[in-house]
């Protein structure tokens, strides 16, 4: 296996730098084991349970199944780096810590990606709506009752900042 | 890695890289790098080519859908009224972050007979386009796939687009799995009834080592049935359609179901399809 690969990616608006890397590296290593942002998780590597979730050009992607070096010249958002407007935490983190929705937490970052790329397409999802757009991503613990009441909150919130 | 930006340079370095695979989406092929059961050496990166992501008319009778083109775009206008079977079965594809990454000539490279696209291509004989850097062919569907996960394609071709005609009728998919998301298909079929011509076509997802064609089975119902676009279909007319497509089939026990289960799929599938085109 040669590690003879270089490139840069775009990660939460900094360019950095990967180096001596072999070509069939996921971006979901390449984010954990050698730009130090373990956010994203890690649990199947095929796709199926969503905790690796990033926005790859502004879209919901699993970071297992998108071959790193293929995403440069692309922009790159993993949990470290969604804006929380100077706050600690972001809106939706902040409901899902409000409404309990975090138990093991391993499916935990995944869901804030594609819950804020949610929000941000489609401000005032409907209830099925909100279950087709978290379909990806894989919870064994909660039962997603509180995960559901988290969006609530969360569209709840960004509606009355937009209002007032 | 070579990220080509456009579809000459991927052609050229395919030419160059006898050992070179192209990876669109990666959702097929990343799962095989993770597990170990590929180690590739050379890649060529579809990702930043804008001419594999374009829609086009090429004419009235056709849409022409680049092979890059991912299941979230195939899902919504403009292809969804114009091709609604092809939106419907990319609507059923995974979850929103495969469809988002998943691509049109991903699924024709990997030409699993779960593929969800490949029964809409085979009911409404659509061509694939093959370019390598020194040669162009224009491939029928049917000629395309030859086995599981096998096609004629040469490794150093790229699928550049898929031509779909598009008819003057009905068409519909459906799948069955064991549960509504994330679901590779245990059975599926693809109805189009063309008005202008009178013909139904069918065609079936997980039942054979390629996609069928039931073409007996089409047969048999223009021979016993009207088909214009005001035709009724009689429960006895669809029942026996959906009969006659499961003999048609060759489906096998696996991991997923049986052979028996699919038959059974394929006979009710094939005559709700039946009975919703022409209700
Ligand atoms: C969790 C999960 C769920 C899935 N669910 C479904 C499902 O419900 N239905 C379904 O049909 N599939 C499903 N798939 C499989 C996969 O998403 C599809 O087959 C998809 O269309 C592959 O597209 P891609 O762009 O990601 O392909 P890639 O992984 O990039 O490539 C797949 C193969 O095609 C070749 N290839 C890609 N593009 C070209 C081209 N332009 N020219 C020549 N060769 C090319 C590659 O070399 C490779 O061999 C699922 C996959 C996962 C991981
Ligand atoms: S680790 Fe990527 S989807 Fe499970
Ligand atoms: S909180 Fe444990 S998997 Fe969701």
């Amino acid at each position: 296996m040669s590690m003879n690969e270089f490139y840069t990616l775009n990660v939460n608006g900094q360019p950095m730098q990967v180096q001596d890397s072999w070509v069939g590296e996921s971006l979901l290593y390449v984010l954990r084991e050698r730009l130090g942002l373990p956010g994203s998780k890690g649990a199947c590597e095929q796709g199926e349970c969503g905790s690796c979730t990033v926005l790859l050009d502004g879209q919901a992607v699993c970071s297992c199944l998108v071959m790193a070096a293929t995403a440069v010249d692309s922009t790159i958002v993993t949990v470290e780096g969604l804006d929380a407007h100077g706050a600690e935490l972001t809106d939706v983190q902040d409901a899902f810590v409000q409404q309990g929705a975090v138990q093991c937490g391993f499916c935990t970052p995944g869901l804030i990606v594609a819950i804020h790329h949610l929000l941000e397409e489609n401000p005032q999802p409907s209830e099925l709506e909100v279950k087709e757009a978290i379909s990806g991503n894989i919870c064994r613990c909660t039962g997603y009752g509180r995960i559901f009441a988290a969006v609530e909150q969360a569209v709840a919130v960004r509606k009355a900042s937009r209002t007032s | 890695m070579i990220v080509a930006k456009s579809l000459d340079a991927a052609l050229i370095a395919l030419r160059e890289h006898d050992d070179a695979r192209v990876i669109q989406g990666g959702t097929d092929l990343m799962v095989e790098i993770n597990f170990n059961h590929l180690k590739p050496t050379t890649m060529v990166s579809l990702r930043h080519i804008p001419e594999l992501r374009t829609i086009t008319r090429p004419d009235g009778n056709t849409i022409s859908i680049g092979s890059g083109v991912p299941y979230s775009q195939l899902e919504i206008e403009p292809v969804a009224s114009v091709l609604p079977a092809l939106a419907q079965a990319s609507r059923t594809v995974g979850s929103p972050q495969i469809r988002a990454a998943g691509s049109l000539g991903g699924n024709l490279g990997t030409c699993s007979p779960a593929g969800d696209t490949l029964p809409v291509m085979f009911a409404l004989d659509a061509d694939i386009h093959l370019q390598s850097s020194d040669s162009h062919r224009t491939v029928s569907i049917h000629q395309f796939m030859t086995g599981v996960k096998r096609n004629v394609k040469r490794h150093d071709e790229i699928i550049t687009a898929v031509d779909f005609p598009i008819i003057d009728g009905w068409q519909g998919y459906s799948k069955v799995g064991v549960r509504n998301a994330m679901v590779i298909s245990v059975a599926s079929a693809c109805l189009v009834a063309d008005h202008k011509s009178g013909d139904v076509r069918l065609a079936l997802g997980s039942v054979g080592p390629t996609i069928i064609r039931c073409r007996e089975t089409e047969q048999w119902l223009k021979d016993n049935a009207s088909l214009t676009h005001n035709s009724v279909i009689s429960p006895d007319i669809a029942r026996e359609f959906g009969a006659r497509a499961s003999r048609e089939c060759s489906p096998i026990d696996d991991h997923r179901s049986t052979a028996q289960y699919r038959r059974h799929a394929i006979s009710i599938l094939a005559a709700r399809l039946l009975q919703k085109a022409y209700s």
